[in-house]
């Protein structure tokens, strides 16, 4: 039943009303509303039921593992939350002065230096709204850099196919043309094609490492080398820099510019879609392009940089300071682990996602690379069970979420057929993934035995398999009254 | 080691069921010459005892002062059950509804916040929101462009903040899309028919129509729908989601309505929060909806014939269409949007529109008495919603500064986004406000100005 439905004429919730019931002064009648906006008239209890209920329907970290690759959806630690929600915080408004709020702009200082030390990069900024935003900050860097330069003749930024489909579309939204490239038998990127693609138009490349395939890009001394060589920047998706925190710096690998997903390696909560926050890391030849506001410090003072700071900035991507809170979660989090809890974070996530992967093969699965180590994450292809018990990718996901368990993601990378991207992160106990194995056995077994069973799931949900070609058809995206 | 749980047993099982000698092992792909050292600048780690004796300190040195900023971040009642359910681990720790079976509530929340914002905004449909309301226009300009098919100028008052033209600037210039501005009528403060006039002819894709603009002032969106709309141009409204309890609809504007409507989302129950996470929202027309960027929820069937709710119109992301998607973007700010569906729940159309007026009444209340101090006068001369702009007969800095120094933050100094206005500041005063806090605010300005 939707909150609408709940709804009686008449009934108004007093407490959450300003007493005063005044009419406007001084509006022109011609610029004021007539009718009343379709607004569920609940009382507060109702309307709590109702949303607590709705809460009850969904699958989420705190109730059920979420191996949902490329996603790391690791434990999101409550302190977090309630730290971030300290009262001054949630008051302080966003053009008060800097100096009001120097405790808030310590914090964003500290992020900035804590995450400089992990990605090896010169400069952070930590505006950009989500992951897809980073992109774009740091895909307009690049393209600012080669502006300042003259050198305007660099229109291609090249992408490897098993990037996800992000990288293209930010290219795109930065004014670039997108040249894509394949990867190899290994999982790898295709040198050759690579060494085919750059030259004097190539602005740069986007690459993930480890990949989306769930493997560390061995080749990136070469590829770094290969675009550098042609005058190209590199541009480093942190999608999954959880598997080589601590392990890894980006900018010792060669990178210029990375964003980071700060609601997966730094643990924000994705809340049903977001927010996120992909703060932006840029090697020195970046600095300069950096979009504002940073967080500066001078002496004991903190304050925003701004135009006046940073005149060559690619600008503002939001209008004050990006997700502050959930920049604040993500502090709490890097303060929490430190130093060694960071070096911790790679290593359980890597022997989580090579002890699944290796279950997972002795009950019958296909793994997509077996001759590579995974990295946080690793790829099941269906292809074989599908051929021979008619059983897809989709009908095990659909059959895991029956047995509690919320699905890998599917059908991504697209390179390889009939694929589960699994992803445990280091958060999760052998029991938990044991559990997930047993699951996945069950499912195996029902494959061969009772197929039917499977490709009908999921039962125990609140709505089975949704008609998805009758929701984009037929649109219905917004109730209406005696419909 | 925090959050990790595996013990010594556990780890010694796993390393033998993969076959490795240790967990460094399975790093042995990645070449040596790159594995990191220490990290020096990452402090020692803290238990939870400890990081909240840090964070506890670091909220201390924010200092609270009675707030007349707004300037696009409003002070409103947030009524305690909204966060409260909002941070329930089953909103708060969900990812998006990708699994729809799994993801009933996420969606069929965000189902109810489409409905909600179309009826708010007149429009046909709503997405399921965007990072926040400046991007949130640059990305109804994208849209603008792609619908028009041709033109690749938008037109925006001056009236419009500047902070959007900046991040608006920021995102579409890259597209070579041209931001032309329009000039503001001095004595009323909103957009210049005349200066508009001289634009007729010329090839632009919309006209960005803010109202309240800035300034807190009410353009004569009408007009300006039908001037835009007779151009063959789309008119994208630019609104503050809480004023449309009172203020015309975008759909109502003109003969046939704005095309696209966006805003900031965060009067709607999002807390200030230096600035974020807030949301952007955008509803439009029908006809336009395969042109919108983002996330759209669709109300559908099961199996069975039951209701279902499921993301839908897919085929316009970028993870299906990759460098063809109508926007990179991946994410909405689905969190956000609880909250504001919970709020607009809790508080109806009868609470909404009493927080607007009561907004409305006190912002009216305090120029009031403002203006009785010699000097000190309205910018402009229109009507307002629950924002203005008061000159002063000293510079706004120091009379800021003075007030601050009282305890009054007294509002946002615009002099240097709007030279020709003088010392000027933007000043709001939302239902949040007492008399007696409008007391404060007076005998603040009155002390600073002497």
């Amino acid at each position: 039943m939707l909150i609408f439905e709940r709804s009686h004429p008449g009934r108004r919730n007093a407490a959450q009303a300003p007493l005063l019931d005044a009419q406007p002064s001084g509006i022109p009648a011609a610029l004021l509303r007539t009718d009343k906006p379709l607004l569920p008239e609940t009382s507060e209890m109702d309307t709590v039921r109702h949303y607590t209920r709705l809460s009850q329907k969904n699958f989420s970290i705190d109730t059920n593992f979420y191996p949902l690759g490329s996603c790391t959806m690791k434990y999101n630690p409550r302190a977090c939350n309630s730290l971030a929600m300290l009262p001054q915080f949630l008051a302080r408004h966003p053009l008060a002065p800097d100096r009001t709020g120097q405790g808030f702009l310590a914090c964003m200082h500290d992020l900035q230096e804590i995450l400089k030390d992990v990605t090896g990069m010169a400069g952070v900024s930590l505006t950009p709204m989500a992951g897809a935003q980073g992109e774009f900050a740091g895909i307009a860097m690049i393209r600012a850099y080669h502006d300042a330069r003259g050198d305007t003749a660099r229109t291609e930024i090249i992408v490897p196919d098993a990037a996800h489909g992000t990288n293209p579309a930010t290219a795109v939204m930065c004014g670039y043309t997108v040249k894509e490239i394949p990867t190899d038998r290994e999982g790898d990127v295709d040198l050759d094609a690579l060494r085919a693609a750059v030259g004097p138009q190539t602005a740069g490349l986007m690459l993930t490492n480890p990949s989306t395939l769930g493997v560390f890009e061995k080749q990136i001394q070469d590829i770094q080398k290969i675009v550098h060589d042609a005058g190209g920047l590199l541009y480093y998706d942190g999608a999954n820099l959880n598997a080589i925190l601590g392990k890894v710096k980006p900018g010792d690998m060669g990178f210029d510019v990375i964003h980071m997903n700060l609601h997966k390696t730094f643990s924000t909560p994705h809340g049903g879609g977001g927010p996120g926050a992909g703060a932006v890391g840029v090697g020195k030849r970046l600095l300069p392009f950096m979009p504002i506001p940073l967080a500066g410090k001078e002496g004991n003072a903190y304050r925003w940089l701004t135009e006046k700071d940073l005149p060559q900035s690619i600008g503002r991507l939001s209008a004050w300071m990006g997700n502050a809170g959930v920049l604040l979660r993500a502090y709490v989090y890097a303060r929490m682990l430190g130093a060694e809890g960071m070096h911790r974070v790679a290593d359980f996530a890597t022997l989580n996602a090579n002890y699944l992967m290796a279950e997972l093969a002795k009950v019958g699965y296909t793994i997509a690379f077996p001759q590579r180590r995974a990295s946080h994450e690793f790829i099941v292809s269906a292809k074989a069970l599908k051929d021979a018990t008619g059983i897809s990718a989709m009908d095990v996901a659909k059959r895991l979420l029956d047995k509690g368990f919320h699905a890998p993601t599917t059908y991504f990378p697209m390179l390889v057929a009939e694929c589960l991207l699994i992803e445990p992160t280091e958060t999760e106990s052998k029991e938990t993934m044991d559990a997930f194995v047993a699951a996945m056995k069950e499912i195996w077994d029902e494959a061969h035995a009772t197929p039917d069973l499977v490709k009908g799931a999921p039962y125990t949900l609140p709505v089975r398999r949704l008609d998805d070609v009758k929701a984009a058809r037929e649109l219905d995206l917004a109730w209406k009254p005696n419909a | 080691m925090p959050f990790i749980p595996h013990t010594e047993p556990d780890i010694q099982a796993m390393l033998a069921s993969v076959g490795a000698p240790s967990i460094d092992a399975l790093f042995d792909e990645i070449p040596a010459a790159l594995r990191t050292g220490k990290l020096n600048a990452v402090p020692e780690g803290m238990n939870e005892m400890q990081v909240t004796r840090l964070m506890t300190e670091r909220a201390a040195q924010d200092v609270t002062l009675l707030n007349f900023i707004g300037a696009g971040a409003y002070e409103h009642h947030i009524p305690s059950a909204v966060w409260q359910i909002v941070t329930r681990g089953e909103f708060y720790t969900a990812y998006t509804p990708y699994q729809a079976e799994a993801s009933q509530g996420t969606l069929q929340v965000l189902y109810e916040y489409q409905t909600m914002m179309a009826s708010l905004t007149g429009l046909d449909v709503s997405n399921a929101s965007l990072y926040d309301g400046a991007s949130g226009l640059a990305e109804a300009m994208l849209m603008a462009v792609r619908a028009h098919k041709g033109a690749r100028r938008i037109l925006i008052p001056a009236s419009v903040s500047p902070i959007y033209r900046s991040v608006a600037h920021s995102i579409v210039r890259l597209q070579d899309i041209e931001l032309v501005e329009i000039p503001f009528d001095a004595s009323t403060g909103t957009t210049d028919l005349t200066a508009l006039q001289q634009q007729a002819g010329s090839d632009f894709a919309a006209l960005v129509i803010p109202q309240p603009n800035f300034f807190g002032a009410l353009e004569d969106v009408d007009a300006l729908t039908q001037w835009a709309h007779a151009q063959g141009a789309l008119v994208i409204a630019l609104v503050n989601p809480l004023s449309l309890a009172l203020l015309k609809a975008p759909g109502q504007w003109g003969a046939n309505g704005a095309d696209i409507a966006v805003g900031e989302g965060q009067p709607l129950g999002i807390p200030l929060s230096s600035g974020g996470p807030y949301f952007g929202f955008m509803c439009c027309k029908q006809a336009l909806v395969r042109q919108m960027p983002g996330r759209i929820i669709g109300r559908t069937v099961d199996l069975d014939g039951k209701q279902g709710y499921t993301l839908t119109l897919q085929a316009r992301e970028q993870h299906i269409r990759r460098a063809k998607a109508t926007s990179n973007i991946c994410s909405n700010q689905g969190l956000m949007v609880t909250a504001a569906t919970i709020y607009m729940a809790l508080t109806g159309a009868d609470g909404l529109r009493r927080t607007a007026s009561a907004s409305h009444a006190n912002t009216q209340a305090l120029v009031e008495k403002a203006c009785t101090f010699p000097g000190v006068k309205l910018a402009f001369k229109s009507a307002r919603f629950h924002e203005t702009v008061l000159q002063l007969p000293k510079p706004a800095a120091d009379v800021l500064a003075k007030m601050a120094a009282q305890g009054v933050l007294g509002g946002l100094d615009i002099g240097a986004h709007y030279p020709q206005l003088g010392s000027a500041i933007l000043v709001c005063a939302t239902e949040t406000k007492t008399a007696e806090d409008l007391q404060r605010y007076i005998t603040a300005l009155q002390h600073a100005l002497t």
